[in-house]
């Protein structure tokens, strides 16, 4: 029994990340029309920014406490990278074919996975006294790590307050107006271009957030980017590209299934995924609950 | 008047164009004798990717499809290869490449009879999911795919075991014989692929790339076409993938993991996909390029990601279509003078 919820909240666990990086793929997408494949390196540098900055706080003597406010630090750094991508090097792009777009974040992904290498060498990076900090909690018989906790309400959090900055402020008023109609939104005096740096730079942030949030729990390593698109794009597959409810449904279905096939089909875990969202695309292209 | 000029530049165009590839081919078969081995080596890699980069153009350059998951049908043929010599025992390259050849073709069917349902971005996604089906695959199933190990595959021999590579030197021959090998492979390819662009089939393609609801009212069955464009797509590079291996002596999923597909398109791209050359002249120079940067830089990833972003920003056309469009203006000054 305890087994099973300690299952459940792994399955929590990998879909508040999943989320976070799947949800700024899904509003880059619902607003600018780019599938992002940098998204995922975005993540990484998010992961590798935030581990840095705790190796180096710590080692100055600064309580683990404080070193907490490190992980939207880290988040932050992504979005200011966000903010200098979008204008130079995506903006030249929005009147050309998808496939030009498509293309030019894949150079930029080769570019940023190099960056990495270059900034922080081969070697993986840990910041495991965040996660020993948070005691564990008692699963039945079974010790669970308290930080996992910690990731999954701020997956929960990062998914209220998405909801709210786009149902219930002006600011989310303007993004869907510029996504739904890009032309008319600016014939109504809407700063497209500041519309296109926040969308960018928030989904920017919301990767480097998911980077930020799980590197105390496993370290920094070359190539977890690319392995997370992989995994978002299941997840937008599944749930529909541009649709937040889309993004955290089909982010909570890969986390379960996945954690299911580690358990009971480990070498299909991964083929049973991408199949799931080869029969989504089929039955329904534009995902559960995506539209047009 | 017009459909006359016109008719005679169709008439003769194929001439010109025929003298020139036999030129280009009487080149490249002399050319070993004036370069090392090694460079031979990188010669016969470079007509491998050419031919996968063929195939590819034939769904984006001419179907108006972007497959982000050919690595598949390279990876396949690879495979496909390594199982043949470990299971069957066959060595012979004729074999590896007429069993080859059908299993690339049903894989290209299946595959591409899902794939063809959707168009854009969402083709995109699909091929790239499906290919990472068969990566996960390869790399779970070790006992059987070698895992990230890879399968071994011995040089195989040649022109129905007439030529065979054992013994002293051994080495040298089978890198000499096996470029005019793939070369002869490649001329062949190039040559079908120019029959298909060029027959009814190809002008259905392209007139599906260029307006599907247009297409559609003339009576093309788009999806058909499209499939059956993806079907010899991804069997042309499946035999790039057959080719690949033994060369190589080894295949590991690698071959079948996306940013390999990310590879195929970077060197239709760099030829220019919206010419016929531009593929084959991109299959060389990403070779020579990918080689060159690995040599010279740790981060030649970084090299390739600039360079691929300032190809898609000042040369989309690609180095066929920007020495066309120079030549084009040349001779426009030329009629001017």
């Amino acid at each position: 029994m305890s087994i099973l919820i300690i299952q459940i909240l792994n399955s929590l666990f990998y879909a508040s990340v999943l989320f976070l990086i799947a949800a700024g793929l899904s509003l880059i997408f619902g607003v600018m029309r780019i599938v992002n494949m940098a998204h995922g390196t975005l993540y990484g540098i998010g992961a590798f920014v935030t581990a840095w900055l705790v190796g180096r706080v710590l080692a100055a003597g600064v309580p683990v406490g404080l070193a907490f406010l490190l992980i939207p630090v880290g988040a932050a750094v992504v979005a200011v990278l966000g903010a200098l991508i979008e204008p130079t090097l995506l903006r030249p792009f929005y009147r050309r074919a998808e496939e030009y777009q498509l293309l030019v974040t894949f150079g930029l992904l080769l570019i940023l996975e190099d960056a990495i290498r270059f900034i922080w060498g081969g070697l993986p990076i840990t910041a495991d006294p965040l996660m020993d900090a948070v005691p564990s909690i008692r699963v039945g018989t079974l010790i669970y790590p308290g930080y996992y906790l910690v990731v999954i309400g701020v997956g929960i959090l990062a998914a209220i307050g998405l909801w709210l900055g786009i149902y219930r402020t002006k600011f989310g008023v303007l993004l869907r107006a510029t996504s739904q109609d890009r032309r008319m939104a600016s014939a109504l005096g809407v700063n497209v271009g500041l519309v296109y740096v926040s969308a960018f730079a928030v989904g920017c942030f919301m990767a480097g957030l998911g980077g930020a949030i799980i590197v105390p729990s496993q370290a920094a390593v070359l190539g977890m980017g690319v392995d997370a698109l992989i995994l978002a794009f299941v997840v937008v597959v599944i749930g529909g590209l541009g649709s937040l409810q889309g993004a955290l449904i089909g982010a909570l279905i890969v986390s379960f299934v996945r954690t299911a096939g580690i358990q009971f089909f480990p070498e299909i875990e991964l083929a049973v995924l991408y199949l799931i969202a080869a029969v989504v695309l089929l039955v329904k292209p534009t995902g559960l609950f995506g539209s047009a | 008047m017009k459909a006359d000029t016109a008719g005679k530049v169709s008439r003769r165009s194929p001439l010109i164009l025929a003298a020139a590839g036999a030129i280009i081919l009487v080149l490249l078969a002399l050319l070993p004798m004036y370069i090392g081995l090694y460079q031979i080596q990188l010669l016969t890699y470079g007509l491998i990717a050419s031919i996968a980069a063929l195939g590819f153009n034939l769904l984006l350059g001419y179907t108006g499809l972007l497959s982000f998951g050919h690595s598949a049908f390279f990876g396949i043929g690879a495979y496909s290869v390594a199982f043949l010599l470990r299971d069957a025992g066959i060595r012979s390259m004729e074999l590896y490449i007429l069993i080859g050849l059908p299993i690339v073709a049903i894989a290209s069917a299946l595959l591409g009879y899902i794939c063809v349902r959707h168009t854009r971005i969402f083709f995109g996604i699909l091929t790239l999911a499906l290919s990472q089906v068969l990566y996960s695959l390869a790399l779970k199933f070790f006992w059987v795919t070698g895992g990230t190990d890879g399968l071994r595959v011995a040089r195989p021999t040649l022109l129905a075991g007439m030529l065979t590579f054992t013994g002293a030197g051994s080495y040298q021959r089978f890198v000499n014989s096996y470029y005019y090998y793939v070369l002869g492979v490649f001329a062949v390819c190039v040559v079908l692929m120019w029959v298909i662009v060029h027959s009814p089939f190809g002008k259905a393609l392209q007139a599906i790339r260029d307006n599907e609801t247009r297409a559609r009212f003339l009576g093309l069955r788009i999806r058909r076409f499209r499939w059956a464009s993806f079907l010899i797509s991804g069997t042309f590079t499946g035999l790039a993938g057959i080719l690949w291996v033994p060369l190589n002596g080894l295949t590991t999923p690698e071959v079948l993991y996306w940013p390999f597909s990310g590879e195929i398109v970077f060197t239709a791209l760099l030829g220019g996909f919206r010419n016929f050359t531009g593929p084959i002249v991109g299959g060389i120079v990403f070779t020579y390029l990918k080689t060159y940067a690995v040599a010279t830089t740790e981060y030649w990833q970084l090299l390739l990601g600039v360079v691929l972003v300032l190809l898609v920003l000042l040369l989309p056309t690609g180095i066929v279509g920007a020495i066309a469009a120079l030549a084009g203006r040349l001779r426009g000054k030329e009629r001017l003078a």
